[in-house]
């Protein structure tokens, strides 16, 4: 199968510092607002380099957005930027009104998402926000999969005119992707052709999947593996084609079962091309303290799970 | 700019729009409209800085009027066709199958004058903030006004936006509050005490102006004592009595949310002059 080389482990969210410092220098409307976690969300280089356009909301996230919402209406680019859980369902009905409603260009930069997050534990850990964002009609919805695609999805999403989603993390992972790949919003990244079970992934599960593709070569199986950084709009062909080019399918997301890339991948096959799909997520549970790696391992959210799910898939054709 | 008479003339029609509207949709919020109608009479007929045929969204070279409290959609729309953003004929639509006046204003069918969503309460402070910072930041120097509610002000983030813009002196801000002391399950003093707004106010940093909400003279001079204090957002607090105009509703919480029959109408109608024709 085609190689991939980490160049290095990195954390995502320093992917989308990167990528805000990129599209402030592109865009002069782009703007920075954080509620007192600038530098948990990577804000700073950019924070240095425009101070004037850096907007410290302080410990209130619904202001935020609204300010966010105003500024944009004056057309301004702001990118809202906090822990995922804090910049989703603490505050859903203001991102409903004055943002999916309306239709303001705010773009919502959600780090240190999912269980990797790690000792903060459960209260910190959302696994239930693309179900919130992708339930808002007309929000973009990027869960890019490592440093490198997150940059580039951040110089995306800042060039896109109305509301996107953006979600990283905190914890350093493998760095695969091409660095100056140009991200494209609604496309499915084909990382490796396959004919015996597709491999669907997203974010941190993303590198997990190509590990479990090569140990699955090792035993004799081809997996495709698609990476999905758009979950909304879904590119519904490029999923259906691989459905029914393989047959059957692993759904993998640091992210619980309802509302996320499963469920919508499963929608796209009931419609489309009826096959068998099994799920590698967090299932409907809350998250815990540990470190990234004990989390991945205890929620079943690594290679290995994504390997026993495939075979499991594949027995069921 | 209209003076003090032909205000009064404008508004007498305006809380006839409000009833009219009301009644024929069968439901909607006429107390809070008729109560803030002389405050928003005055903003839009003698106070902004504003031009329909050049309107756009962003707001770009004109005043912004922003309505947090969504449900006083009747004397926002009224307004607004008056002025002419859109054919008072429009009026007659409100809350219907199919209109762009929906029962909380909206952005979706692009009506003109209207930047944004509100109905969720609380929420219009923050979103007037931001435009107001985005008018600093583009060297605009024309103001942002917004409406809140008594009532509404018991939402959390009503006070987070006020730390915030005084924080960040937004002092190109003028908020106003439509202080009826009435909310939908009776006198504000009975369900959670937000009373004291002039005291809170100026806690959290911002300039605070009492007047009479249906008084022109008391509300003209509040704008223009607004416009002589600087570094600060300003909140006027305007007393107001929640179903002014019309003796039935004066006064009670009980026309909060509530439409009047075609007999109710009647006989609001004969206590309020037609003076610019009736849509």
């Amino acid at each position: 199968m085609k190689k991939y080389t980490d160049t290095g482990k990195k954390d995502t969210r320093s992917g989308f510092g990167a990528g805000l410092l990129e599209a402030g220098k592109r865009d002069s409307r782009v703007l920075a607002l954080t509620a007192d976690l600038k530098g948990s969300v990577k804000m700073d280089a950019f924070a240095a380099e425009f101070p004037e356009r850096f907007i410290e909301c302080g410990i209130a996230e619904a202001n935020m957005v609204g300010v966010a919402a105003g500024l944009a209406i004056t057309g301004k680019v702001p990118f809202i930027g906090s822990f995922a859980e804090f910049v989703t369902g603490r505050v859903y009905d203001q991102l409903r009104q004055e943002v999916a409603y309306g239709h303001t260009n705010v773009k919502i930069a959600s780090s240190h998402a999912g269980v990797t997050l790690g000792e903060d534990g459960a209260t910190h850990q959302t696994m239930e926000d693309i179900a919130l964002m992708r339930a808002l009609p007309g929000m973009v919805v990027l869960v890019p999969c490592d440093y490198n695609q997150t940059k580039n999805a951040t110089v995306a999403a800042a060039a896109w005119e109305g509301p996107v989603y953006l979600r990283f993390g905190r914890p350093s992972v493998a760095n695969f992707t091409p660095e100056d790949e140009p991200f494209e919003i609604g496309k499915v990244y084909n990382l490796n052709e396959g004919k015996d079970v597709s491999i669907i992934a997203c974010g941190h599960l993303v590198w997990e999947a190509l590990q479990a593709a090569e140990a699955l070569e090792a035993e004799g199986i081809s997996a495709e593996v698609l990476n999905v950084p758009t979950i909304k709009p879904l590119d519904t062909e490029a999923i259906a084609a691989s459905l029914r080019k393989t047959g059957c399918a692993v759904v993998a997301e640091e992210h619980n079962m309802a509302g996320g890339l499963g469920e919508a991948v499963a929608g796209v096959a009931a419609a489309h091309c009826p096959t068998p799909l099994e799920f590698v997520n967090g299932k409907d549970r809350f998250g815990q303290s540990g470190t990234p790696a004990e989390l991945m391992a205890a929620y079943g959210l690594n290679a290995e799970a994504i390997r026993e799910a495939a075979k499991k898939a594949i027995g069921r054709k | 700019m209209q003076d003090i008479t032909t205000l009064q003339r404008t508004a007498s029609q305006v809380r006839r729009d409000i009833v009219r509207m009301v009644s024929a949709a069968k439901s909607g919020h006429p107390g809070g409209s008729l109560g803030i109608t002389d405050v928003m009479t005055a903003l839009y007929f003698s106070e902004m800085h504003h031009d329909p045929a050049t309107w756009t969204r962003s707001g770009k070279g004109q005043d912004v009027f922003i309505i947090s409290a969504g449900h006083l959609a009747p004397v926002y729309y009224s307004v607004l066709a008056r002025s002419g953003y859109f054919p008072v004929a429009e009026l007659g639509t409100l809350r219907k199958f199919g209109t762009r006046l929906q029962g909380h204003p909206c952005v979706t069918d692009h009506l003109p004058g209207v930047f944004k969503p509100s109905g969720s309460l609380g929420q219009g402070l923050s979103t007037a903030a931001g435009i107001a910072l985005g008018k600093k930041l583009d060297g605009d120097p024309n103001r942002v006004y917004v409406l809140c509610g008594d009532g509404e002000s018991e939402e959390g983030q009503i006070w987070e936006a006020g730390m915030w813009a005084a924080h960040h002196k937004v002092d190109n801000l003028i908020a106003f509050t439509d202080w009826n002391g009435q909310q939908i399950d009776g006198p504000t003093t009975t369900v959670t005490g937000i009373e004291d707004l002039r005291e809170k106010w100026s806690a959290f940093g911002w300039d605070v102006i009492e007047a009479d909400g249906h008084d022109f003279e008391s509300i003209l001079k509040a704008f223009e004592l607004a416009h002589a204090l600087n570094g600060k957002p300003k909140m006027i607090l305007f007393r107001t009595e929640m179903g002014h105009g019309v003796d039935y509703m004066a006064g009670s919480h009980k026309w909060h949310g509530k439409a009047p029959s075609t007999e109710e109408c009647e006989r609001a109608l004969a206590q309020l002059e037609e003076t610019l024709g009736d849509y």
